[in-house]
């Protein structure tokens, strides 16, 4: 049981409820905005590298501007890299055509495109991550609303955020008691499991069913409604065509080779 | 087997998201018909439920090591598919915006590949026509075991195609294949197991909770829809491979001064080329080694950067065009349901 991931939902809960003037903005326009990111990075050619240094301009932007702490963002990238790395690692291995050559030192094609896979995934993983940070589930699920996503679907994903705080805590507490009744053994059993997880399902369907019966004597009548409802102004129209504007001009220009060109010498 | 967005074209991202944008609607309007508002926090709950369950472990028998829940196939079946493949968007949502696993680009796909196989082919076509009865045991774990097992191999393979498509990894179409599905052998009998092992407990606990939730699936419905979106993915697959945008790309090459002006022309000559001596040579694979051979890699080697760039322009241009439309999608299904 993964306990730490738990803290680590809390503490990106933490980092959304904050009130700057990036979570101010409006979440269309931070998801949109997020999504061009995405795909300018990855729209590159295969052996793209200098080209994505630019870009990382917008991860920093937002978190300083979000107070959000970068070795949060960091530290759930690094976790996930497993599998980017399990299908790049093999670019190397078979991809040996040498593209650069540094002094006596040849660089083949699968190291470059290796380097660029690793490259595109921290800026779209982090991406993905600092819009939740700097938006929060609740507003994020309001803004998806109001861009048509049906809104059972926004509404499924407010329940299964609120409630995964109390079931997993209850998992938590099933599992700790079948700890302290197993002397040592830490793996649970097939037979264990199906009771455990079963006793688990069937508590989780009653408490649905608890839930539903508050929420219709509160007067639910099948819609969820979402208070942070928003209407663009000039700060998110800025915002928008500000980084749209950027995201654009380093796709098709290329400021680092023109930099390292002047700085070289060559002509870029 | 969570895809990320480091292995994805725009292209293909976008095509998913539009499949599982459509397949999120058509959902959303099914579970709504059942008119049945105890859905909203039963589907809430229980997705927390298997969100939880993909954290608890058990030991493999008859092996050391230990495996998990994945949760497609056991929510099928306690709400049916349509609620089930929402459920399973839902959480494959919140672990790509907070554990970052998979990413957003490539959401359209996990969900796709983790939602719509288990819940729309491995439980009506395998499960529902092999357990009739889920008090009857042996049926019950062996159609769990077979149909968890098909629902993965179905979505492993789609990632190898979906990777392919993309053209970032370097991985052959055999060895991908030969690495992704026997894992995936391997993963489906845990969630086989697993599933059976959930269900017969709630059988023998509370039968009526697994046939209460239980919603009727209509096949041929979900057929229709299959059909549909793969003439769709077709359709779209096919729009990007025909060479409208030579135009854009001839100026984009120009402004950008990165290649000469001939290159594109050659690139495409070429592959032409060598499109026009595969075709000439099919019948005669013994001639085909000897006679292309030696003039083939410089012209491959010119042409490749060049084709690379007007394929990732088309990639952007068509992933943002898909995604609009996605978009629009969405729009237009929210104006008539405000209108109803």
């Amino acid at each position: 049981m993964k306990a730490a991931r738990y803290i680590e939902v809390g503490q990106m809960d933490e980092l959304g409820r904050l009130d700057t003037p990036l979570h101010r903005l409006d979440a269309r326009v931070k998801m949109a905005v997020v999504a061009l990111f995405v795909v300018t990075v990855m729209s590159f050619p295969r052996y793209e590298i200098s080209g994505l240094m630019p870009l990382f301009l917008f991860p920093f932007v937002l978190m300083s501007s979000g107070n959000i702490p970068s070795g949060a963002i960091l530290k759930k990238v690094a976790l996930a890299l497993p599998f980017a790395l399990f299908v790049g690692l093999f670019n190397p291995l078979l991809d040996h055509s040498p593209v650069l050559t540094l002094g006596s030192w040849t660089v083949s094609g699968g190291w470059l495109s290796l380097t660029s896979i690793l490259l595109r995934f921290t800026l779209t993983v982090s991406a993905a991550l600092i819009l939740l940070a700097c938006t929060g589930i609740y507003r994020l699920c309001a803004g998806l609303e109001q861009i048509g996503v049906p809104a059972l679907f926004a509404t499924q994903l407010l329940f299964l955020y609120r409630y995964l705080f109390v079931i997993g805590d209850e998992a938590l507490r099933m599992i700790r008691s079948v700890r302290m009744r197993s002397a040592g053994s830490k793996k649970l059993s097939l037979r264990t499991y199906s009771t455990l997880t079963g006793h688990l399902l069937l508590r989780s369907i009653d408490r649905a069913q608890r839930i539903y019966r508050s929420m219709v004597s509160r007067g639910f009548a099948g819609q969820i409604r979402v208070l942070y409802r928003t209407r663009p102004g000039w700060r998110d129209a800025v915002f928008l065509i500000g980084w749209s504007a950027f995201f654009i001009l380093v796709r098709f220009w290329n400021p680092a080779a023109a930099l390292g060109g002047w700085l070289t010498g060559e002509h870029p | 087997m969570h895809m990320a967005d480091a292995l994805i074209s725009p292209a293909v991202g976008g095509t998913m998201w539009a499949a599982t944008a459509g397949l999120i609607a058509w959902c959303a309007k099914k579970v709504k018909e059942l008119h049945d508002d105890r859905l909203v926090p039963m589907m809430g709950v229980l997705g927390a439920f298997i969100f939880t369950a993909q954290m608890i472990n058990f030991t493999i028998p008859a092996t050391g090591s230990s495996g998990h829940l994945g949760g497609g196939l056991l929510l099928a079946v306690l709400l049916g598919p349509h609620a089930a493949f929402l459920v399973m968007a839902s959480i494959l949502t919140v672990q790509a915006l907070f554990f970052a696993d998979g990413g957003l680009l490539a959401l359209g796909c996990n969900i796709f590949n983790l939602g719509f196989f288990p819940a729309f082919v491995a439980y009506p076509l395998i499960y529902r026509v092999l357990v009739k009865n889920p008090q009857n045991r042996l049926r019950l774990w062996s159609g769990s075991i077979l149909s968890a097992v098909i629902g993965l191999q179905l979505g492993a393979f789609a990632v190898v195609l979906e990777t392919m498509a993309s053209g970032i990894s370097d991985l052959s179409f055999g060895t991908f294949v030969l690495l992704m599905q026997p894992i995936h052998l391997a993963i489906g009998v845990v969630e086989g197991l697993a599933t059976a092992a959930v269900v017969s407990f709630v059988v023998y606990a509370r039968p009526e909770a697994v046939h209460s939730t239980e919603r009727p699936v209509m096949t041929r419905r979900a057929l229709t829809g299959l059909i549909l979106t793969a003439v769709l993915l077709g359709g779209v697959a096919s729009w990007f491979a025909s060479g409208k945008l030579d135009g854009l790309e001839w100026s984009l090459e120009k402004t950008t001064g990165r290649e000469e002006l001939a290159a594109p022309e050659e690139g495409i000559h070429s592959n032409l080329a060598q499109l026009q001596e595969k075709t000439a040579f099919l019948p005669d694979y013994t001639f085909k080694v000897g006679e292309t051979e030696p003039d083939l890699p410089e012209e491959h080697e010119a042409a490749w950067p060049a084709v690379d760039a007007g394929t990732s322009l088309s990639g952007l241009l068509g992933g943002l065009i898909t995604l609009a439309a996605a978009a629009g999608i969405g729009y237009s299904l929210r104006t008539r349901h405000k209108n109803e």
